[in-house]
């Protein structure tokens, strides 16, 4: 249930500015690959692209091809809402939808669509998402309980389960530790870990440390200057990346030394 | 010796220079008695009474303070005056309204028969009799009641979808684009439109439909939907508004259609103010005189059917009671039965309001733990 994203010449434009330019990278399935990059480089942009939620943003649109297992995610007749259903996404601010319980922001994917699900079925996917998500046992007895009660890390961990409870090929993550504490971070992290056995997960970060614990390959991004687009510096292991990069501006980043 | 104890002193240096607290309770009593000594002389009213006595307090106040506490502390204490002043002057006419409506209206109200029957039948014969034997006042308000909540039903059933989707359209799809702003700009025009033309235009606009002459509980709700129109749109634009985009892109990240995200992520988010906005809308339609009278004419009988016929409400009810009463020999049964309408009114959009809050508290996000 993981399929791999292959990216070609892929140009990301907001109106006629080049926000991120000519990226190339295979994603393996079933591994966790991270982008790190200072701030305004364009691995979010990117990161968004991958299910076309960019498109959101009026005025976005990209050149070349990301290929889902080999189809295309831009080609023609394409629907976005079927991409989206494929390619789940976290983001950086965990948002519940603050009108409805734990149990229906887990089956948010199932109910907004309206597909019919029996009880039994609901209550045994809002038990394996939860459970898939390490918070199961924090939250089992109060479902009926509004989403927006939850401490910020467990909101978060409830917005991964509503991810993985619609069953994606793949779960981008958008900085998903950035407003959360060490200890809700750690318990993101190891749930990272264990997502890796069934889903393909890409993860933003602005720590390098996260990046080295949780990732396989590490994809570098950077940007020349105010007004340049960014490009991609370097990708390969993680290893590699943290302690014996080709690029010197890999090598700067990764040790500190940047700018 | 030397003590280590610090001196104990009476007052503390640190609040050494303030007026004590009590001082404004004792130039408010001596503002009080030399207020009433001055009007003493020029003859006593107790309107003249309050405004002396504010100026007096107002001036020994500040006065005692710059004596004191130097200029920063009379300053603040000059502005805190005229704060008081100005909310005091505001709180007037309100107390007034609702002191004037209550003293006025309870008779009516209280009146057997005055909310349960019309005022077919009851002529100046009866209201003469009532003068002057003393017979019970005759006639009532249902009628209008029950045309004020028909014409006012039919009024917002008519305007909230349109409304709605208005707003829907400039939040979620208009992008601010040229449209948009057009419909935002046009939208703001009728916020401001006379509530007479809105009347004229349905009036005239259903002459020219329908037939010349046309008046019944329709017209009348069509032209009380364009004065709701742009508010229901502005209120439920702010509200949409305010809905995080981060929702949104939530629920399109699941795979979940726009219009599926609008309606059950964004909307549900915006229920409690978008029902607000539309209680707060028909309260402010609710009083209209004016379009009324040129759309349903005046009806003194009980009609049922919005669609046909001439019918009363509420507003226009008191406006001919007043202008026109009954028996011109005798108003005051006239005047009685207008002012147990226009209390009977201010009661439902006061009940209007507190519907809103108990929706708005309703619908609200819940935060529960």
């Amino acid at each position: 249930m993981s399929k791999r994203i292959d990216v070609k010449d892929l140009n990301v434009y907001y109106g006629n500015f080049l926000a991120v330019e000519d990226v190339s990278i295979n994603i393996e399935a079933k591994s966790v690959t991270a982008f790190i990059g200072p701030s305004g480089c364009g691995k979010s942009t990117f990161l968004r692209t991958l299910n076309r939620m960019h498109e959101v943003l009026p005025g976005a649109r990209v050149e070349g091809e990301v290929l889902l297992d080999g189809d295309n995610l831009y080609g023609p007749g394409v629907d976005p809402v079927t991409v989206r259903s494929q390619i789940g996404m976290v983001f950086q601010r965990p948002n519940p939808f603050p009108t409805m319980s734990i149990r229906d922001n887990v089956l948010a994917g199932v109910k907004l669509n309206n597909q019919k699900i029996s009880k039994g079925e609901a209550d045994a996917l809002v038990e394996r998402s939860l459970q898939g998500a390490n918070l199961w046992n924090e939250v089992k007895d109060r479902l009926e309980k509004p989403g927006s009660g939850l401490s910020g890390g467990q909101q978060q961990r409830l917005c991964i389960a509503r991810a993985i409870a619609v069953e994606p090929q793949v779960i981008l993550m958008d900085e998903p530790c950035s407003a959360l504490d060490p200890i809700s971070t750690l318990a993101i992290e190891d749930l990272i870990n264990e997502l890796k056995d069934q889903y393909t997960v890409v993860i933003v970060t602005h720590n390098m440390q996260q990046a080295a614990r949780v990732s396989d390959k590490t994809a570098f991004f950077n940007i020349a200057g105010t007004g340049k687009p960014g490009k991609l510096i370097e990708f390969g292991n993680t290893h590699t990346i943290f302690s014996n990069p080709t690029v010197k501006a890999t090598e700067d980043y990764v040790s500190g030394r940047f700018g | 010796m030397t003590s280590t104890l610090t001196p104990v002193r009476k007052r503390s240096a640190l609040t050494k220079g303030q007026l004590p607290k009590y001082a404004p309770y004792v130039v408010l009593a001596v503002a009080l008695i030399a207020g009433a000594a001055i009007l003493a002389l020029i003859g006593f009213n107790a309107f003249g009474w309050g405004i002396v006595s504010a100026i007096l307090f107002a001036a020994g106040l500040v006065g005692w303070s710059a004596a004191v506490e130097g200029s920063r502390k009379a300053k603040d204490k000059l502005a805190t005056c005229l704060v008081v002043g100005s909310f005091l002057i505001a709180l007037l006419p309100l107390i007034s309204v609702i002191w004037t409506v209550l003293a006025n209206g309870i008779p009516g109200i209280i009146t057997p028969g005055f909310l349960g029957s019309s005022m077919n039948g009851v002529t100046g014969v009866y209201d003469n009799r009532a003068v002057e034997e003393g017979a019970p006042v005759l006639g009532g308000i249902y009628h209008a009641l029950l045309g004020t909540v028909q014409i006012t039903l039919l009024a917002t059933i008519i305007s909230v979808p349109v409304g709605l989707l208005t707003a829907i359209y400039l939040v979620e799809y208009g992008n601010d684009g040229r449209l948009a702003r057009a419909i935002t700009f046009f939208v703001d025009v009728m916020t401001g439109i006379p509530s007479i033309v809105a009347g004229l235009f349905a009036a005239a606009f259903f002459f020219a439909v329908v037939g010349p002459g046309t008046k019944t509980g329709a017209v009348a709700a069509v032209a009380l939907s364009v004065l709701m129109i742009p508010v229901v749109v502005r209120s439920s634009e702010e509200m949409l508004k305010i809905v995080p985009n981060e929702l949104r892109e939530a629920a399109y990240a699941l795979g979940v259609r726009k219009w599926r995200t609008i309606l059950k992520v964004v909307i549900p988010t915006a229920i409690s103010g978008i029902a607000s906005g539309v209680t707060l809308a028909i309260a402010r339609v609710i009083g209209e005189t004016a379009p009324i009278l040129v759309t349903a004419g005046f009806a003194t009988s009980i009609n049922n059917n919005v669609f046909g016929g001439w019918m009363a409400s509420l507003p226009t009810f008191i406006y001919t009671q007043i202008l026109n009463p009954t028996s011109p020999a005798n108003p005051d049964p006239s005047s009685q039965r207008a002012w147990g309408a226009a209390l009977v009114l201010i009661l439902l959009v006061m009940l209007l309001n507190l519907g809103a809050r108990l929706i708005a508290r309703v619908f609200a996000p819940k935060t529960g733990r």
